[in-house]
């Protein structure tokens, strides 16, 4: 699974490769995709096949491991829509697959889930869950769980509804969906849910918490990671920012966006949500990974938790049987709160920060993408330490009326983003969640979009946009090794024993996604307000990188 | 002579109109042309057994560098969510629009081709949605995007607040020849 396990901590206890010999790391092969978009799928590798999933149009490739060179078994070729392209807002990538006894789930840019037959590439099922008419996409890795594969839409811009979807794991026949906004009985709110905190109880708030009828198109989508906790049974995954960016057009807290869910496999029902941005402002979408570990209590008890660094900058350690916040700290530069309230649970807005109609606020910290976006960080047992790749960008926000046009884009937002203070785009923090304080801090000149990988060796690896993949010491950060692949660096690093017994490291390559669209969409830097605004933060890319999809394979010479 | 005095004055003032009517001229008046946009104009295709591509539609002239139909188009721009898309011509979900490249044309009539129709990959199709007309005021402000527009047809100000300057405001870029009008 994308997550390496389902507490989703990207942590290989793989200890070959250890701080004194990563230097020697060396190419083993790589594999084009052929394509041209970002690609942040990770490869999946399972009975000496490596599975590679490429963004649009999401082919799949099963490389023979046990052979020289790992020829390609067979390739799947899904056909998606090309129309569907048009609705994706932040690029069409593929998050990635799911392995789960012997077929593969992953979703289509167009809105159909798919199973495919691990060792002979043919389709199973193939069950249409969203509308691309209506601006859904899926560009999320479904997390398969207790016979059912768990997908939720993107399209958080088009004005879509978010929900999350259960669909049977053998059949793909619909078994139950769970909607973030709306009246209880569609956001699967009954009588086993609890909310921590007072303001995320009372009947039908996906409704009461918005203008009327708003909540139809608020947004809330549920296109990042989830998390499952096989003992409780539940599963845990962020929704998206509410609809559109202009938040005067939606006054109210616009529950169930922007938090934290916890529901029912079985059922979808939900049992806790926290919204971690009420009423957000400035689209800090919550969809960043929830990290399951065990965290101990200063009273010597041992809590299951929930590590969640999100994108309003905060990092949340939050009991996850019942969503209390034990902690919520600073990860990065934040000028747009002042903290969250642990009594109340409620982020505390800076009042001058609010965007207003008719005027464009300056210096917004963190902007759109906030903190961090969908990149997701390590955990690694052996250290303690969370890894976060993550941003330091500002903005400045003109709102204005967004017209609700379905299947095209529901912002209402004039955006301007650049380097945060220091002018370094990105950060890559090293987090010791019991201390609650960083460990050691990388800056990084462009932008992190690369999630990180933690490994039993004392190792950590991550990659930057122009294309260098990098290998650093796990308790000190220092640079062990790098190497320069062919282009940005947006995709998911995996750590996996091969046939032959050797540990082996692999990362997608191939920049894109909401950052690298300036490349790989060809956008035009004169325009400070392209891709939302974050073209003006990467106007150098072009000059840094170019596109095109390669998975890189490492290991040490035999 | 007396009555030759009055009649050169209004033939100079007759050749001052007209020198100001060259700024554009608006079709508020008289037989209204049929608003229908082409949709076989593409510059880039092979037209088998003829060496040039269609001409101009002859509508286009009544939009191109039209300060009211820049502005209409303008405001349209914005209210149909093309902005959301495609930004002040920068692109993000949909392609820029203030460079010089074109998948389907350039062209004002075949950007109006490309509104009307919808394109593969993930351009909505705006026919029936749109007046024709309202599409060719769309493919008249299309067309300003790469600053190499008249400043005195461009509007001084958007309807909306903007973290970019004014079309009038900044420089006028050179007209190149792969968005000329004649392709």
């Amino acid at each position: 699974m994308p997550g390496k396990d389902y507490a989703s901590t990207r942590f290989s206890g793989l200890r070959q490769l250890t701080p004194q010999n990563v230097g020697d790391l060396q190419v083993a092969f790589t594999f084009s995709t052929g394509t041209t978009e970002g690609f942040e799928a990770p490869p999946l590798v399972v009975n000496k096949t490596m599975y590679v999933i490429a963004p649009w149009p999401n082919n799949v490739f099963a490389l023979d491991l046990t052979k020289p060179g790992a020829p390609a078994k067979w390739t799947y070729e899904p056909k998606p829509a090309a129309a569907a392209k048009g609705v994706a807002c932040c690029g069409p990538v593929n998050r990635g697959a799911f392995y789960s006894d012997g077929r593969l789930f992953l979703n289509l840019l167009d809105g159909n889930t798919v199973a495919v037959d691990a060792n002979s590439g043919k389709e199973l099922w193939r069950t249409k869950v969203a509308d691309i008419n209506k601006g859904e996409t899926l560009t999320m890795a479904p997390l398969v769980a207790d016979g059912k594969v768990l997908v939720g839409n993107s399209g958080g811009e088009m004005g879509v509804r978010g929900w999350l979807t259960a669909l049977d794991a053998t059949s793909g026949k619909l078994a139950w969906r769970a909607y973030s906004t709306g009246p209880d009985k569609d956001a699967l709110i009954g009588s086993d849910y609890r909310a921590p905190y007072p303001q995320d109880q009372g009947n039908d708030l996906g409704v009461r918490s918005w203008g009327p009828d708003q909540w139809k198109i608020g947004g809330g989508t549920v296109w990042g990671w989830l998390s499952y906790d096989p003992e409780l049974k539940l599963v845990y995954y962020g929704t998206g920012n509410p609809g559109p960016w202009n938040a005067e057009q939606r006054p109210g807290d616009n529950k169930w966006t922007a938090g934290i869910f916890a529901r029912d496999v079985a059922t979808g029902h939900a049992r806790w949500f926290h919204q971690s941005t009420p009423h957000d402002l400035f689209d800090h979408d919550d969809i960043n990974e929830s990290i399951l570990v065990d965290w101990p209590a200063p009273n010597g008890q041992r809590i299951p938790a929930l590590i969640r660094p999100s994108r309003n900058g905060y990092l949340y350690i939050q009991d996850r049987r019942n969503g209390r916040i034990l902690s919520a700290d600073p990860y990065g530069y934040i000028n747009a709160y002042n903290g969250v309230d642990l009594k109340t649970g409620r982020i505390i807005p800076v009042p001058e920060k609010e965007p207003k109609e008719g005027r464009v606020v300056r210096n917004i910290c963190p902007g759109p993408p906030g903190a961090k976006d969908w990149n997701p960080s390590a955990f690694s047992p052996v250290t303690g330490l969370v890894y976060i790749p993550h941003l330091n960008i500002c903005m400045d926000m003109g709102i204005k009326n967004a017209n609700y046009i379905p299947g095209t884009p529901f912002v209402g937002a004039d955006v301007k983003m650049y380097p945060g203070p220091g002018g370094n785009r990105g950060v890559f923090t090293a987090w010791d969640p019991v201390a609650r304080r960083k460990v050691f801090e990388i800056k990084e000149d462009l932008p992190l979009w690369s999630p990180a990988l933690a490994t039993g060796g004392g190792l950590v690896f991550y990659g930057t946009m122009d294309g260098w993949f990098k290998a650093i010491d796990a308790r000190s950060g220092k640079l062990l090794w790098q190497f320069k692949t062919g282009s940005g660096i947006i995709g998911q690093p995996i750590s996996y024993r091969g046939p032959d017994g050797r540990q082996y490291i692999a990362v997608p390559s191939g920049v894109g996604g909401w950052a690298g669209a300036i490349v790989s969409a060809d956008l035009d830097e004169r325009d400070p307000t392209a891709a939302l605004g974050f073209v003006n933060a990467m106007k150098d890319l072009k000059k840094r990188t170019t596109k095109g999809g390669t998975v890189y394979v490492f290991a040490l010479p035999k | 002579m007396s009555l030759r005095c009055p009649n050169s004055v209004l033939a100079l003032a007759m050749i001052a109109a007209l020198c100001s009517c060259d700024r554009e001229e608006r079709q508020t008046r008289g037989k209204p042309l049929g608003e229908t946009i082409p949709t076989v104009a593409s510059p880039d295709t092979i037209f088998p057994g003829r060496a040039t591509p269609p001409p101009l539609d002859p509508r286009a002239a009544q939009y191109e560098g039209n300060a009211s139909a820049i502005a209409e188009g303008q405001r349209l721009y914005n209210w149909m969510n093309c902005a959301g898309c495609h930004f002040h011509g920068g692109g993000g979900m949909g392609v820029a629009l203030m460079d010089d490249k074109w998948r389907y044309g350039g062209r004002i009539d075949q950007i109006a081709a490309s509104i009307l129709e919808g394109r593969p990959n993930g351009m909505p199709a705006w026919r029936g949605k749109l007046t024709e007309q309202q599409i060719w005021q769309l493919a008249a402000y299309v067309r300003t995007l790469s600053g190499q527009e008249r400043k005195d047809a461009v509007s001084a100000r958007a309807d909306e607040v903007s973290n970019t300057p004014p079309q009038t405001q900044t420089k006028r870029e050179p007209l190149r020849p792969a968005d000329s009008d004649q392709q």
